[in-house]
């Protein structure tokens, strides 16, 4: 028996004085499952603010498009390896305005190890506006063709590198920006695929018992006992490298799932195991109930709030696992982006000295998602978990 | 317990002809047999195999039978010689190049296993009996944080504060008046040195699940009848809260070890090739970006195996400290 622990909620608990303790009491037998499950967890504030965070990065990733000045594979030549630019409040004095804007450059390059030096070129100043043309079309969601972007310079051939550049000249931030959609899609889909496979194995395992659990069991086993790093890296690398993107793109998604859904398998077992004994099942059973309708009717309702937080915990551990695949330079490959992928230029501490931003952006983009989503996950086991006490 | 160390090995031998099923599977992947990208291989360093040589691998490799009898080739050299097939881009046996490096990689797994367990049971046990304390909401955050950010990560910034701030350029387990040395206390003493930053960069990983499930563990026990009536004989608590509750909460400790296992394993994988040092994981890595399948279906089998046996040994001390799991997996439990 392995219990969860609230990780910070449960104290706010003992603010109750034994009065408003009973009336809270008598006005949630009246509440569904759901609105209990969501107080409970509106008590976990770090959850509640990783549920906006993650909430935040999923908008990002829709509405990457609109966000990020620059296409994701736009380049301008004249300023590889930019360092992070600031933006200043000020008023050039030019009939331009008050408002925000950037720093124009001048360079040298050192003729012996070919390095660019930047210095910012304080008469040189480029206006930011807001949903400004960009000249770069897209689809606004698939509804219609705009070239309007969030925020850019208003000349669009002046240098706007808030976060940077890379030896192409590309935009780290639009290229973040753009890898949300694919690092944060990979472990959406691959944990549904996992949840197809965890839920079908472990409720089959949990509610026939027997040889099939046994067999199953020895099967989720097995999958974990082979280090997954590794058995990724082979099975990424048998990967045809002729293969489109998009078809990389599932296959990577395949493989993360193939693998990872043998916790998923365990935690819906064990919750199986204690529901199938539960009175309303065994009533349900004796009725003459169908299998599959037992299962689907009565078993699986009461797993959802596990399940939810499960496939919470389980999305950070594939993008995690995304990331460190493309980043060896197994997975995915450009010029899709990918936080990974972005991360593969950070392959040296050669370049890393040179460029730290290269390893601080994608990074912390990486950090604050998965964070997010561990935080969020907890918060809804222990939401889902009044008694902390749940079998695995 | 003789039983259940029966029925465990049992299913750990299972266990490990799978995933030598899966390793196997992993050689085959890539298109063209072996012989052919060894022949290739050769060409381009403008050798030439000659006809004997290739008939002789045919053979050897059993290529021109169906699958099973090409897997019962790798398995019988790999049981009877311990031969793990051919390596065409060291142009070596892989059993010596696996040899080479499994050492250290052991080493570093068994170091970073060691740090996991020691640091998530300090922390563990100090978080639980000061739950809610500025301390636990630090920790517990650390361990988080360790869970979030990808050991990668974790190594090239170390890497990068070694070198910006101190100098040092960090790879390699030993520093360059030690490469070449003889063994010597001192060559021990700096080989350690180095091994205790990669060693702990893999452990961040694994400790804040080990750390959750101890604190959880240790405060269902914290409140046990028994430990207030031990409080009530009027026991030193340091003295209490060793004898009673920590041990009670050892049990699900020492069953996720074996779990802990592949996730340090992989961890080695990752930060060793980040930091160049000389174990399994550039090699690992080389061997699959190259299609050295030979040598890496071996390191993968050979990984999956210590897997396996590590987490059998952690099974069986497991047993051996709690009756209820010898009686469980014989079913006469539930």
């Amino acid at each position: 028996m392995i219990s969860k622990l609230p990780l910070i909620g449960r104290k706010h608990r003992s603010r109750n004085t034994p009065e408003t303790d009973a009336a809270v009491d008598e006005a949630s037998a009246q509440r569904s499952s759901v609105s209990l499950t969501w107080r409970r967890f509106k008590r976990h504030k770090l959850a509640l603010v990783s549920l906006w965070i993650v909430i935040g990065v999923y908008l990002i990733a829709i509405f990457a498009d609109l966000i990020a000045p620059r296409p994701a594979g736009d380049y301008n030549a004249d300023y590889p390896l930019l360092p992070p630019q600031s933006m200043t409040l000020t008023d050039p004095g030019d009939g331009r305005g008050f408002g925000l804007y950037v720093h124009g450059y001048t360079q040298e390059i050192d003729e012996v190890s070919w390095n660019r030096y930047y210095t910012e070129d304080p008469d040189e100043l480029h206006r930011i506006e807001f949903f400004v043309n960009s000249g770069h079309d897209y689809e606004f969601l698939g509804l219609f063709t705009t070239d309007r972007k969030l925020f850019a310079p208003a000349d669009p051939d002046a240098p706007f590198f808030l976060m940077g550049s890379d030896s192409n000249g590309r935009d780290i931030f639009s290229r973040v920006i753009y890898g949300t959609q694919v690092s944060m899609s990979i472990g959406l889909i691959g944990v549904v695929l996992s949840l197809v496979i965890g839920i079908a194995l472990g409720a089959a395992a949990g509610f026939f018992r027997g040889v099939v659990d046994t067999v199953i069991q020895r099967i989720t086993e097995l999958f974990m006992s082979i280090p997954s790093i590794p058995l990724w890296m082979a099975l990424a690398a048998a990967i045809p490298r002729e293969w489109g993107p998009l078809t990389i793109y599932f296959a990577i998604t395949v493989l993360l799932s193939l693998i990872g859904w043998t916790s998923l398998a365990r935690e819906v077992r064990g919750r199986v195991l204690t529901l199938r004994s539960e009175d309303y099942v065994v009533a349900a059973r004796l009725d003459g109930a169908s299998r599959v309708r037992v299962i689907r009717r009565h078993i699986l309702p009461g797993l959802t709030s596990h399940i939810i937080a499960s496939v919470t915990l389980a999305v950070p551990a594939m993008i995690l696992a995304e990331t460190s695949l493309s980043f060896l330079g197994l997975g995915l490959q450009p010029p899709v982006v990918s936080w990974g992928v972005l991360l593969q230029e950070a392959q040296n501490i050669r370049s890393v000295i040179t460029a730290p931003w290269l390893l601080i952006v994608p990074s912390t983009a990486v950090v604050i998602a998965t964070l997010a989503l561990n935080f969020l996950g907890d918060g809804l086991r222990d939401a889902a978990d009044p008694y902390g006490g749940a079998t695995r | 317990m003789i039983q259940y160390t029966l029925r465990r090995l049992g299913w750990s031998l299972l266990t490990i002809w799978l995933i030598s099923i899966v390793c196997f599977f992993i050689i085959q992947a890539p298109p063209g047999d072996f012989v052919s990208v060894l022949m290739a291989q050769a060409e381009e360093d403008g050798r030439r195999l000659s006809a004997a040589q290739i008939e002789v691998l045919r053979e050897r490799y059993a290529l021109d039978q169906p699958w099973y009898a090409q897997y019962w080739a790798w398995m019988s050299g790999i049981i009877t010689q311990g031969d793990f097939g051919y390596s065409f881009r060291w142009n070596r046996p892989a059993t010596e190049v696996i040899m080479e490096y499994l050492p250290f990689t052991l080493l570093l797994a068994g170091g970073s296993m060691f740090l996991t367990w020691i640091i998530a049971f300090a922390i563990g046990i100090y978080t639980a009996v000061k739950r809610y304390s500025i301390g636990d909401y630090f920790f517990t955050f650390l361990g988080f944080i360790g869970l979030s950010v990808p050991n990668f990560v974790l190594a090239l910034v170390f890497m990068y504060i070694a070198f910006a701030h101190f100098g040092m350029t960090v790879g390699g387990l030993f520093s360059p008046e030690y490469v070449e040395a003889d063994w010597s206390v001192a060559r021990v003493m700096d080989l350690l040195q180095n091994l205790a930053i990669p060693a702990l960069i893999i452990a961040t990983a694994g400790t804040a699940g080990l750390i959750r499930i101890t604190r959880a563990n240790l405060s269902d026990e914290l409140v046990q009848p028994y430990v207030v009536a031990a409080r009530a004989r009027g026991q030193k608590e340091n003295v209490l809260l060793m004898r009673y509750p920590v041990r009670a909460a050892m049990n699900p400790f020492i069953s996720t070890i074996g779990y802990a296992i592949p996730s340090v394993i992989s961890g080695e994988v990752i930060v060793s090739s980040v930091l160049s040092l000389p174990t399994t994981g550039p090699v690992l890595l080389g061997a699959l970006r190259n299609q050295d399948m030979y040598l890496a279906g071996s390191f993968l089998l050979i990984l999956g195996v210590l897997t396996v046996v590590g987490t059998v040994i952690s099974d069986l001390i497991l047993a051996w400290a709690d009756p209820r799991v010898r009686r469980q997996h014989s079913g006469a439990a539930q």
